[in-house]
């Protein structure tokens, strides 16, 4: 046991008592924490690899091209036609294979916006904290005053729904929970000594910003980037069912369930059929709950909750 | 029921906490013996157990702690023995306790008088008109302003000292067998603390009430207690009558506690002057000026101690000299030529001259950087060093402040308290300053180390010349470390002068009243001081 | 004056500040339509002279603030202009008035919120209190991921699995969801009851989750210990101690998801094909009907921020350091 007396008595400093973490490299900290994640995370993280793997692979992975269309439109599910064909005839297994890789493709691309728009504003307005904070805030405060499917609805009608547009115009609008987000942190972490103990040694903004802010502000914003990919796919899924979000023929879940939603009126005579729109659906759902279940995990590994025991 | 005198007995109680995914120990067997009427003082450093072994006097653990082995009796009653709910009905009746921060314990919602007889009303004491009278007595008693009244309050309506009072009289209201007095005066300005602890005191020994007291404050302990006991890494060290432990320690912890109010800086004569504030006003934003009218000058190559309470505008004088607030009127000399008013207007020069250490080393330091990264980074900055003769000047600051490489990688929460106030002198040291204004750097750590730290940092004025402003509150401190002293007082400078002249009487009104709270090592001071104090308002 | 009293009249005046500005961003709106849009609205036929008299019609010809206060003007008297269906190349405007297209649809809607409202509200604050309460217990566990489950599922999935089980595979309900003002209350309530618990589902799961958090963030306050150390019974520390305090979190989340209703509202009327408001919209995203969009966006807005303006009067009005200054 260390105590500050050396044998002669006197005070030593370096014989405080500490706890000193070992040192391991990367990767055994990674199998460390994977190693006590419970069951819902492993879950969660096996089905992300999966889809990932589709959408990287889909054109190896479908049988049919994804807008190829065949004679017989409606058919049930075949040797053939994993899942039928849908109204036009096109097969829907390849679609649904495709359609992993356009609505994960759209999503990740508008969340990566999202956050590049929101973080850079949200640090520069936690920094400075004077008009350019308030000009922000306030405009902020305005664009989140309309709820965003109701703004991305309009502004869709006005400039056309296209997938460039659907990523601009859903970036912007959840920039500004990732805006809100980021300036909240940030200002926990700006009022800190040993951030005005760099200012005070003649630091730049972007020395501050990148050295003493960024590295301790990552764990929440990393929660927040998989909640807000959540929210966009949830989004873009939801706009494309509507009918103004990804547009045909290019393949989509959303827009799979409506094209097909008329077959569960059959429920009774077939139910592969009436289940057919379901599993694009199934498919929106199941990467949802696995990056919630992620999500859920790391904010718990890293809040630190004190729970009875 | 016991029929004899004791009233608490714990013996070889052991407690567990969980933190970093384990169990560790954290009381290691302690009894504890507490006759009626008695009063025992707890103290230790931060870390030894001192709150845990209290809140387990009432047979409670926090979430986060469980009581694993041992004895716990109160009046013959085995508290790890009770239901909860047999628990409970001791609670708030027999035992009470008196929380450290008055104004995070005090629900929002309610009014004080309310709070205040709650639990005597709930357990069938007394009924509410009675528990109301009462409770105005007991603030009477207390000498809170507007007995009648205060309890009509809500706690945000009323100050830290005056709730502080009202959770003893909360405590007191079901007239319990024992009370536990968990730091309550450690929050408090010095000033302050006199008065509630003369409340306190007279109320427990007018309703011979048993308690536990735990602080760390030893000058504290002796008016409060009748034996002592210290605790240290949750085991007893010693325990003694107050007297004979104040008068001869046996273990040799407890007289290295004791010996740190022993340090004395001898008085030097004033050289030339390297700083100069000249009538100096500032105010944050449109309100309320803090800083009214301020000139000081600091000798070169000396200490300066500001001194003052909460609201005195010491650290806002600081923050001034630093540049972080621009002042509204006045000048700052440097080495004769003015500073500039806001930082950014500084040139590197001058910032490398004039550095800071803060009071919580904890948010000092960016806790994803290793004492390389945070020693290392002036020296680049400033200096221009990099790669080997870097390293070698972090070595060289390392030996300076008395650790070894093995710190080099470590992060800030590897660290203790004391060396992580170490680390941040070097990071000032490594700048090469002429000025290092010290923010009440050891008000946040245990006796023992701050006593290292003051040493240290004598003994690094002597070996390169920095002349430091030393901003604190605590008196011991100043006579430890001062040259010079600036005694300051909302916003205005009281005197200033050398620390003998300061020290020796006659005083302006407010050092009087500061000097004369501090609370000293003789267990007879506050009853002294109450005597005094009487005497010249009559 | 009171402090509170100042407090909510600044807040009020905020809030009317931001529907003026969003009714700015959504007049612009037709600002940002390309030049060509006339000619798309009334087809390819469309002579030059029906082109321009349609623009002038829709005063594109005067300047925007002059254009942004007459339309002010309209909306408060209750004219939200004419509708761009109907018009057709020819010139004849067989437009109908927007504001009897939406009246109906408004009613519809709010009738499928206050329904999904009187159940969700109750039902979600009494799972969130108890599963803060009895933090970590199997029921705790079990309450946490099946709502983590549902909140993941997009609105059309509860919806359309809602229909697959109790419309078409065991015919308990309508799968379509057709009410109009004829149509007696109880038959409304039966046909409305599968979006209503479409939509219940949804929002209970969001509600429930946020009032656990807010409530276990209550618990932690030390004023909580110190009930506890002066021998309060658990249910005394809930109801006395927590209780009070909490009035304000847990509006928050009310109001929060009550604005998240009204936007939930706008899918589950499409899969149901109930005819209200949110389908109504969505109809005119599609074939451009602008000034349909117009007025449902601002109708939709200026609901989500009376909604969020209620919950901060309610958060000034019970905080007691406001309610009761030094």
């Amino acid at each position: 046991m260390n105590t500050p007396n050396t044998p002669d008595g006197s005070y030593s400093a370096s014989n405080e008592v500490t706890q000193v973490k070992a040192r391991r490299s990367v990767l055994q900290n990674i199998w460390r924490t994977l190693k006590t994640a419970p069951p819902t995370a492993w879950f969660g993280m096996i089905v992300i690899t999966l889809y990932l793997t589709v959408a990287l692979f889909a054109p190896l992975l479908a049988p049919h091209g994804q807008a190829q269309v065949f004679t017989m439109a409606y058919a049930p599910w075949s040797d053939e036609f994993l899942l039928g064909t849908d109204a036009l005839g096109r097969d829907v297994f390849s679609r649904l294979i495709y359609g992993a890789r356009n609505t994960i493709g759209i999503a990740v691309a508008t969340t990566l916006l999202a956050f590049l728009i929101g973080g850079s504003l949200g640090l520069m307005a936690a920094i400075s904290r004077n008009w350019l904070d308030q000009v922000l805030s306030r405009f902020v405060d305005v664009l989140m005053a309309i709820p965003s499917l109701i703004f991305a609805l309009m502004l869709l009608s006005i400039f056309g729904s296209s997938a460039i547009n659907l990523i601009f115009i859903i970036a912007v609008l959840d920039a500004t929970r990732v805006f809100r987000l980021t300036r909240a942190v940030a200002l926990n972490v700006v009022v800190m000594d040993y951030v005005e103990a760099a200012k005070l040694r003649g630091e730049g903004l972007v020395w501050i910003m990148r050295r003493e802010i960024l590295p301790n502000i990552m764990p929440p914003l990393v929660a927040e980037f998989g909640l807000r990919f959540c929210f966009v796919f949830l989004t873009i899924a939801a706009l494309s069912f509507l009918g103004v979000g990804i547009q045909p023929p290019t393949a989509d879940w959303g827009s799979m369930v409506r094209e097909n939603a008329g077959l569960i009126q059959f429920a009774e005579y077939d139910l592969t059929a009436a289940l057919t729109p379901m599993i694009p659906a199934a498919a929106i759902a199941l990467l949802t709950v696995a990056v919630n279940f992620v999500v859920d995990w790391f904010l718990h590994q890293t809040s630190g909750l004190r729970d009875e025991h | 029921m016991s029929t004899d005198n004791v009233l608490l007995t714990m013996r070889d109680v052991r407690i567990d906490g969980y933190s970093d995914d384990r169990w560790h120990h954290i009381i290691k067997g302690v009894d504890v013996t507490l006759k009626r009427g008695e009063i025992l003082g707890l103290i230790g450093e931060s870390g030894a157990g001192k709150s845990t072994l209290g809140l387990a006097a009432m047979g409670f653990a926090r979430p986060g702690c469980k009581i694993v082995g041992g004895s716990i009796e109160f009046d013959g009653i085995d508290l790890l023995g009770l239901s909860s709910a047999e628990l409970r009905r001791l609670h708030g009746s027999r035992i009470a306790y008196v929380a450290q921060s008055a104004a995070a314990s005090f629900n929002p919602a309610h009014r004080l008088l309310d709070q205040t007889i709650e639990s005597t009303v709930a357990h069938g004491i007394a009924d509410l008109e009675t528990a109301k009278q009462d409770a105005i007595e007991l603030y009477r008693d207390l000498q809170l302003p507007d007995p009648e009244n205060i309890g009509q309050r809500y706690p945000h309506q009323v100050s830290g000292g005056q709730l502080q009072r009202v959770m003893t009289a909360m405590a007191m209201s079901s007239r319990p067998d024992l009370i536990i007095f968990d730091e309550p005066t450690t929050a408090l300005d010095v000033t302050t603390q006199v008065e509630v602890l003369t409340a306190m005191r007279t109320i427990v020994e007018k309703y011979n009430t048993a308690a536990i007291y735990i602080t760390h404050d030893l000058a504290v302990v002796a008016q409060m207690a009748d034996d002592i006991k210290v605790l240290r890494y949750g085991e007893t060290v010693e325990d003694a009558p107050t007297r004979e432990m104040i008068s001869s320690p046996k273990a040799a912890y407890t007289q290295s506690l004791w010996a740190v109010r022993a340090l004395a800086k001898p008085p030097q004569p004033a050289l030339d002057t390297i700083l100069e504030i000249n009538q100096v006003h500032a105010s944050y934003g449109k309100s309320v000026k803090v800083l009214n009218d301020i000139t000081i000058k600091v000798p070169r190559g000396q200490t300066l101690a500001v001194v003052g309470e909460s609201g005195s505008g010491k650290s806002t004088a600081a923050r001034v000299i630093t540049g972080l607030l621009p002042q509204l009127e006045g000048e700052i000399l440097f080495n004769g030529s003015a500073l500039p008013r806001a930082l950014k207007n500084r040139s590197k020069q001058q910032l490398q001259s004039i550095q800071m250490i803060y009071q919580m080393a904890d948010t000092a330091m960016n806790p994803r950087h290793t004492v390389r990264d945070i020693i290392g980074r002036p020296l680049n900055f400033y200096l221009g060093l990099t790669g080997a003769a870097q390293d070698q000047r972090i070595m060289q600051l390392l030996q300076l402040i008395e650790l070894d490489e093995s710190f080099l990688d470590r992060y800030p929460d590897e660290l203790s308290g004391g060396q992580k106030q170490r680390i941040c002198i070097a990071r000032a040291l490594a700048a090469e300053p002429e000025l290092i204004i010290c923010d009440e750097v050891t008000s946040a750590l245990d006796q023992i180390v701050q006593e290292g730290i003051l040493k240290l940092l004598l003994r690094l004025q002597k070996e390169l010349g920095i002349t430091y402003i030393f901003i604190t509150h605590d008196i011991a401190t100043v006579r430890a470390i001062a040259d010079q002293v600036v005694v300051m007082f909302q916003g205005k400078v009281v005197e200033q002068g050398g620390k003998e002249e300061i020290f020796t009487p006659p005083y302006p009104a407010y050092t009087e009243l500061l000097l004369s709270s501090v609370p000293e090592m003789d267990p007879d001071w506050l009853t002294q001081l109450q005597q005094q104090r009487a005497e010249a308002e009559a | 004056m009171h402090p509170v009293l100042t407090t909510i009249i600044q807040r009020l005046g905020l809030g009317f500040l931001t529907l003026f500005v969003v009714s700015i961003i959504i007049f612009s709106a037709i600002e940002f339509l390309p030049g060509d849009f006339g000619q798309a609205v009334l087809g390819q036929a469309a002579l030059p002279e029906t082109v321009e008299a349609f623009r002038r019609e829709l005063g594109l010809d005067k300047p925007p603030i002059e254009r942004y206060l007459s339309w002010v003007g309209n909306v408060l008297s209750g004219d939200l202009g004419n509708s761009f269906s109907g018009r057709n190349a020819s010139g004849v405007d067989r437009s109908r008035d927007v504001w009897t297209l939406i009246q109906p649809r408004l009613a519809n809607t709010l009738f499928l919120a206050s329904m999904t409202a009187l159940v969700a509200v109750p039902l979600a604050l009494m799972l969130g209190i108890t599963a803060a309460l009895y933090r970590n217990s199997f029921y705790d566990r079990i309450v946490n991921a099946s709502t983590l489950t549902t909140i993941s599922f997009p609105e059309f999935f509860v919806g359309y699995i809602l229909i697959l089980i109790f419309a078409t595979y065991f015919k308990v309900f309508p799968s379509l969801a057709n009410i109009s003002d004829s149509t007696p209350l109880l038959e409304k309530i039966y046909r409305t009851t599968l979006p209503a618990l479409a939509l219940t589902l949804v929002i209970v799961a969001h509600m429930m989750r946020m009032t656990r958090a807010a409530i276990i963030n209550l618990l932690a306050s030390p004023y909580i210990e110190m009930a506890q150390l002066k021998g309060a019974s658990k249910a005394k520390v809930i109801l006395h101690h927590a209780l009070p305090n909490a009035w304000a979190p847990i509006v928050n989340v009310i109001a929060f998801n009550l604005a998240y209703l009204v936007v939930g509202v706008v899918v589950i009327e499409v899969v149901f094909v109930y005819p209200g408001l949110g389908q109504l919209m969505v109809d005119a995203v599609s074939s451009r009907d602008i000034p349909v969009v117009q007025a449902c966006a601002l109708i939709f807005a200026g609901t989500y921020i009376l909604l969020n303006l209620f919950a901060d009067v309610i958060s000034i009005v019970t905080n007691p350091r406001l309610l009761h200054p030094r």
